[in-house]
């Protein structure tokens, strides 16, 4: 396997402690949540995408585990502006705020309540599952770009999430660069959907959800490909990666980092697991020679 | 990653416990061990985290709407199980079973695994005391009762007080938090926290350990996958007794 030589890394604008980053909405509802991962060995973690209004998210099931797979539909519950609280005592640390609104002014509103709090945001613009918000607003470029915009006001370096349920990830990517974005993040969860045969009725509460896991794996590089080939700030790869090995694809498909969401779900300790198998200080490779190395 | 089926099972049986609080009994056993829980699908309206308290049966009080809707069920009607979930009680030794109110559906499988060698048991009055004579058939009972309509006039921490909490190795624990808070203190007092085993209460939207919902400060532990039994020692030093967040994620005070 490839292996790489270990250190702190900077990307869009964050300094991280390795190459791989809790996604937003698994175990970020919480400070003390976040800290444990980052105690567990995460390079950064992203919060609950937090929103203009405090929300109570969908009713359940909310979440479905499949072999290799896994579909929620939490619906962006979250504690909105109350949730600044969480980050007390974190400040210093590899938090990136994921937030989300229906509108440029309240990504604006939301993002301005982060300054001096975060390292950056990730705009989440990519939910698939909440009317309005998230997808709804990702799939339009001109959206994006305003709202990308509208949170660099904040003064944070600002990440742009991605929505695969486009026909071109590319017009996303070069309209959020456009905007001013420090990343892109690729990418968020593929609407999907199963019924339960037995109860002839969608097994998630909110009918549609999004698709995470390593099923969705390929179709994440691929994005990562696409937007490496057209954009050029820095991607952050997210989707289905569940190993050391997982991460070095993604790396040579473009991505600077990646974020590892579902792949907790077998266990907290992961990042560590990863990261032992990753890094090597005698015989790893340098990780900017990796970055897109597939593309030559 | 394996699946996590949330299993069909038809309603067999309902047993009206309390006017508030009945058990279903469901067509199919569970793997279940005490203290191990289950999201509970109603088809229609939510899935609501519930104990084992038979490895087919849940017994459900009353408080909003899932929990009434699954009052509108009856036999034949089907809901869908995920579980075992959690990581349940470890009881080793002479073991001590404390409920309070409906919190005594996980300790009902304990007590009737032959685990529980005594058991107290409280309510706010006589007719909601849950189990009683099961539970005096596999266990040393004694009852309390907020009203004195049934056993101790007060609370089952009185009882505990009695019953020398430190010659037991195992004190399980389940009822309202503001309970569970005054046994840790009587175990603190006693020097013995960490043989209690409380069960807790969190807001949960996954139950499976992914999504954080159910996380306590400071430790960041998930009530439903580290958890939801917790020894005293752990919880001490924790937002235990003092807030819980709600399904936003606001916190919200006892
Ligand atoms: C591990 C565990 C085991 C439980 N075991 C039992 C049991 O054996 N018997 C029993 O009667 N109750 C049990 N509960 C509590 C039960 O989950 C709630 O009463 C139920 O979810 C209420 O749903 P509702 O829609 O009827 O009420 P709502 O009107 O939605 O809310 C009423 C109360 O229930 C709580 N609640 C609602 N939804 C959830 C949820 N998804 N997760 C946690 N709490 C929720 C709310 O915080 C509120 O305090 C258990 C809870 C947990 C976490
Ligand atoms: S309920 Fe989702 S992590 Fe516990």
């Amino acid at each position: 396997m490839v292996t790489l030589i270990p250190g702190e890394i900077t990307v869009g604008g964050v300094r991280l402690h390795n190459h791989c980053m809790l996604a937003a909405g698994v175990l970020g509802t919480t400070g003390a949540s976040l800290a444990r991962m980052l105690r567990a060995g995460a390079g950064g973690v992203v919060t609950k995408s937090i929103g203009p209004e405090p929300k109570e998210g969908h009713k359940g099931p909310c979440v479905a585990v499949y072999d290799g797979a896994m579909m929620n539909a939490m619906g962006l519950p979250n504690p909105s502006h109350d949730f600044i609280g969480e980050l007390d005592g974190l400040t210093e640390s590899p938090v990136i705020a994921s937030i989300f609104g229906g509108t440029p002014e309240e990504f604006g509103e939301v993002a301005d309540w982060f300054a001096g709090r975060v390292q950056a945001l990730e705009l989440n613009l990519s939910c698939p599952h909440a009317e309005g918000y998230g997808a709804a607003v990702g799939a339009d470029p001109d959206m994006v770009e305003q709202c990308t915009r509208a949170a660099k006001h904040s003064g944070l370096p600002v990440w742009v999430k991605l929505t695969p349920n486009v026909t071109d990830i590319t017009e996303i990517g070069l309209a959020a660069e456009r905007g001013g974005a420090d990343a892109i993040v690729a990418v968020n969860t593929v609407k999907a959907m199963r019924i339960s045969t037995n109860f002839r009725r969608p097994v998630l509460g909110n009918g549609m959800g999004g698709l995470s896991g390593p099923a969705i794996f390929p179709v994440a590089v691929r994005c990562v490909w696409e937007l490496y080939e057209a954009c050029e700030i820095p991607i952050i790869g997210c989707g289905g990666v569940s190993s050391a090995d997982n991460v070095v694809e993604m790396m040579m498909a473009g991505a600077s980092a990646v974020e590892i969401g579902s792949a907790v779900i077998e266990d907290t300790e992961i990042f560590r697991q990863i990261t032992e198998s990753l890094y090597r200080r005698d015989g790893g490779e340098c990780p900017e020679d990796i970055v897109g190395c597939a593309h030559a | 990653m394996r699946e996590i089926p949330s299993v069909p099972v038809v309603i067999t049986e309902i047993i009206e416990e309390s006017p508030s609080i009945r058990t279903f009994v469901f067509s199919r056993r569970f793997p279940a061990e005490p203290g191990h829980f289950c999201m509970v699908w109603v088809p229609g309206t939510d899935e609501i985290p519930m104990a084992f308290s038979a490895q087919n049966a849940i017994t459900v009080q009353k408080v909003g709407e899932a929990t009434e809707a699954l009052f509108a069920l009856s036999r034949g009607d089907e809901i869908g199980i995920k579980g075992p979930l959690g990581n349940g009680f470890t009881p080793s030794g002479r073991t001590l079973a404390v409920a309070g109110g409906v919190g005594a559906a996980p300790l009902r499988l304990l007590a009737t695994s032959g685990v529980a060698d005594d058991f107290i048991l409280g309510a706010r009055t006589a007719d909601e005391l849950l189990f009683p004579e099961e539970l005096a058939k596999c266990t040393n009972l004694q009852c309390a009762t907020d009203d004195g309509t049934y056993g101790h006039h007060g609370f089952v921490t009185d009882l505990l007080r009695a019953a020398d909490p430190t010659s037991y190795d195992t004190i399980c624990v389940c009822g309202p938090e503001v309970m569970m808070k005054a046994v840790l203190a009587i175990l603190i007092e006693a020097g013995c926290p960490e043989n209690g085993q409380f069960s807790l209460h969190r807001y949960m939207k996954c139950g499976v350990g992914i999504c954080g919902s159910c996380c306590i400060d400071p430790t960041g532990l998930r009530v439903c996958r580290d958890g939801p039994v917790f020894t005293g020692d752990i919880i001490v030093e924790s937002e235990f007794g003092s807030y819980a967040r709600d399904a936003s994620g606001r916190r919200k005070s006892f």
